[in-house]
C-alpha cells in the first residue's frame, strides 16, 4: 500500500508537470553556431554593417549623449566609467554580488540609475533605456560573447534552459524545437535562425524601431499563442543568460538589423 | 480495486477539470480516428482556404503543397503534395487533431486539443486551434492530395 501511494504520487507529479521533454535533449554543435545575420539577404546585412545607414545608430548616438550628460540629482555615467565600457556587454547577463541577483544589461543600467545617480529606473522599451543599452552594447561590437554560468549564476542558467526546452502555448512548441532542432529550415517567409541574442537591442524592419531582446522573446512566445512574460521578468533574464551561454563564441552585433 | 479507482480520479482532478482529452481512446483505432468529428461532411475547398489562411489553419507555415497558390510555403514539416497516397482520412484526422497521439514528442502542433498545454495565452485558454468542422474540411482537402489526382 505504501508502495502504491508512492507510485501514485510520482504519477501525479509527472502527469501534471508542464514539461514533456525527453531526457536526451540535442544541443547546437559548437562548430555550427552562427549569428542570425548569416540568414539575412546581402542588402540587409550590408545595411547592418554600414554605421551611417544602419538606423540603429540613431539610438546608439542618443545613448552616447545620455552617457555623458549628468542627470538632475547625480553624476553622469561617464564620471564613473571614464574609459567607457568596452567588452562589458559581452559578459552580460551577470551575477551582481551586492544584490545577489543575475542582471541583464538593462537591469544593470537601471541599478546604476537608482543607486549611483538617485534617479528613477527607466521603463523598458523607453527611448532612453533602449538608447543607452544600445550604446553600451555597441561598445562591445565584435567581442565574442562570454558569460559566467558557474558559481551563483548556475541555478539561474538552469531555469533559463528549462524555459527554452519547455513546450508552451496553444501551439505547444518550445524554443528548442524551432531554434535548435530546425534552424536553417523555412517557416513561411522566414529562415529559422538559432535564436541568439547577439544583435540586440536590434532594429527590426517589422517594428520600424529598435527593440530589446525581451521584445523579441515576447514576439516568439506570442507566435505560439503563449502568454508572453512582462518586460524584465526574471524568467526572461534567466532565458537571456541561457541564450548567451549557448551562443558562446559568436560576437556582439548591436545594433543588428533584422526582418 | 476501489482504492485504485479513487487514486485514478485523484490523478485526473489534480490536473484540472479542463484537462480531459477531446480525443478519447475509444475514438482511436490503430493510428486513425475513423469516425468524422462532425455530421457535416468536410468541404475540400474550404479546407484549402484554411490550409493557407494566416488566421486559421496556416499549415503552409511549415508545409508545402505543389500547385497551391501561396507564396513562401515552409519546410519545417514534410511536403504534403501527395499525402493522400500515404494516409487515409482517418489517419489524417488523428494527425491533425493531435499528432502527439501518433508520436509523443512530435513537433507538429495539435489542432484539436486543450489538455496538458502550458502557459497558453489568455485569449486561447480552453480553445482548440481549429473547430471540429475545420479539421474535417482540411482532412477532405488533404485526402485528395494524390498522385492520380490532377485537379491542382
Ligand atoms: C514556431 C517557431 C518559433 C518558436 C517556438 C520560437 N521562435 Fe524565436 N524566432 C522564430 C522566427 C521565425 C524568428 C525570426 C527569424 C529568426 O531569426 O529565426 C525568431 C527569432 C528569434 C530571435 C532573434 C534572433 C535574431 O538574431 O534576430 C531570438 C533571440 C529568438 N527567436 C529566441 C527564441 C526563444 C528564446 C524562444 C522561446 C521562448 C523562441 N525563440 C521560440 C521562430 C520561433
Ligand atoms: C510548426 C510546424 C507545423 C505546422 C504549423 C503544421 N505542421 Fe504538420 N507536421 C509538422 C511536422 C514537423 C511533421 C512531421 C511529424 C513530426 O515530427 O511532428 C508534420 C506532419 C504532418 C502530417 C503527416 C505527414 C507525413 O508525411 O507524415 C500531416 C498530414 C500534417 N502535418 C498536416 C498539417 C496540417 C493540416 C496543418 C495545419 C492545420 C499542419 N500540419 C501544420 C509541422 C507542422
Amino acid at each position: 500500500m505504501i508502495r502504491l501511494a508512492g507510485l501514485v504520487s510520482i504519477t501525479l507529479i509527472t502527469a501534471c508537470s508542464a514539461t514533456t521533454e525527453v531526457s536526451d535533449v540535442p544541443e547546437l554543435a559548437a562548430e555550427d553556431i552562427v549569428s542570425a545575420s548569416v540568414f539575412l539577404n546581402s542588402e540587409t546585412r550590408a545595411l547592418q554593417e554600414d554605421t551611417f545607414a544602419n538606423p540603429g545608430y540613431l539610438w546608439v548616438d542618443r545613448g552616447e549623449a545620455l552617457f555623458s550628460q549628468p542627470p538632475a540629482a547625480g553624476p553622469a555615467c561617464i564620471t564613473c566609467h571614464e574609459k567607457g565600457l568596452r567588452g562589458v556587454a559581452a559578459t552580460y547577463p551577470a551575477y551582481d554580488e551586492n544584490i545577489g541577483q543575475v542582471l541583464n544589461l538593462e537591469g544593470r543600467i537601471n541599478q546604476c540609475r537608482v543607486t549611483q545617480q538617485s534617479e528613477p529606473a527607466w521603463t523598458f522599451e523607453s527611448d532612453e533605456l533602449l538608447s543607452i543599452t544600445a550604446y553600451v552594447a555597441n561598445q562591445s561590437l565584435g567581442e565574442p560573447i562570454s558569460v559566467d554560468v558557474n558559481g551563483p549564476a548556475r541555478a539561474v542558467y538552469e531555469v533559463g534552459r528549462d524555459y527554452f526546452q519547455t513546450r508552451r502555448g496553444q501551439f505547444n512548441l518550445s524554443c528548442q524545437q524551432c531554434h535548435t532542432e530546425n534552424w536553417g529550415k523555412r517557416l513561411r517567409g522566414d529562415t529559422l535562425s538559432q535564436g541568439h541574442g547577439n544583435g540586440f537591442p536590434a532594429y527590426r524592419l517589422e517594428w520600424e524601431s529598435l527593440g530589446s531582446l525581451h521584445r523579441r522573446l515576447r514576439d516568439c512566445d506570442t507566435g505560439v499563442r503563449a502568454e508572453p512574460l512582462p518586460y524584465g521578468d526574471p524568467l526572461y533574464v534567466a532565458l537571456e543568460l541561457y541564450l548567451a551561454e549557448r551562443s558562446k563564441g559568436i560576437s556582439i552585433e548591436t545594433p543588428g538589423i533584422r526582418r | 480495486m476501489n482504492r485504485v479507482a479513487i487514486l485514478a480520479a485523484l490523478i485526473l482532478s489534480a490536473c484540472g477539470a479542463q484537462d480531459a482529452p477531446l480525443i478519447s481512446s475509444r475514438m482511436i483505432s490503430g493510428d486513425a480516428i475513423v469516425e468524422p468529428l462532425t455530421k457535416t461532411t468536410g468541404d475540400a475547398i474550404r479546407g484549402e482556404k484554411l490550409f493557407v489562411s494566416r488566421e486559421e489553419g496556416h499549415c503552409i507555415l511549415c508545409h508545402k503543397v505543389d500547385g497551391l497558390e501561396a507564396e513562401f510555403q515552409g519546410d519545417v514539416g514534410p511536403d504534403l503534395s501527395f499525402v493522400g497516397d500515404r494516409f487515409n482520412a482517418g489517419q489524417l484526422r488523428l494527425r491533425i487533431a493531435d499528432y502527439q497521439l501518433v508520436r509523443p514528442g512530435a513537433l507538429m502542433p495539435s489542432y484539436f486539443r486543450t489538455h496538458d498545454l502550458h502557459q497558453v495565452g489568455k485569449a486561447y485558454v480552453g480553445e482548440t486551434v481549429l473547430t471540429a468542422q475545420q479539421v474535417e474540411d482540411i482532412v477532405a482537402y488533404l485526402a485528395d492530395r494524390k498522385t492520380s489526382d490532377d485537379d491542382a
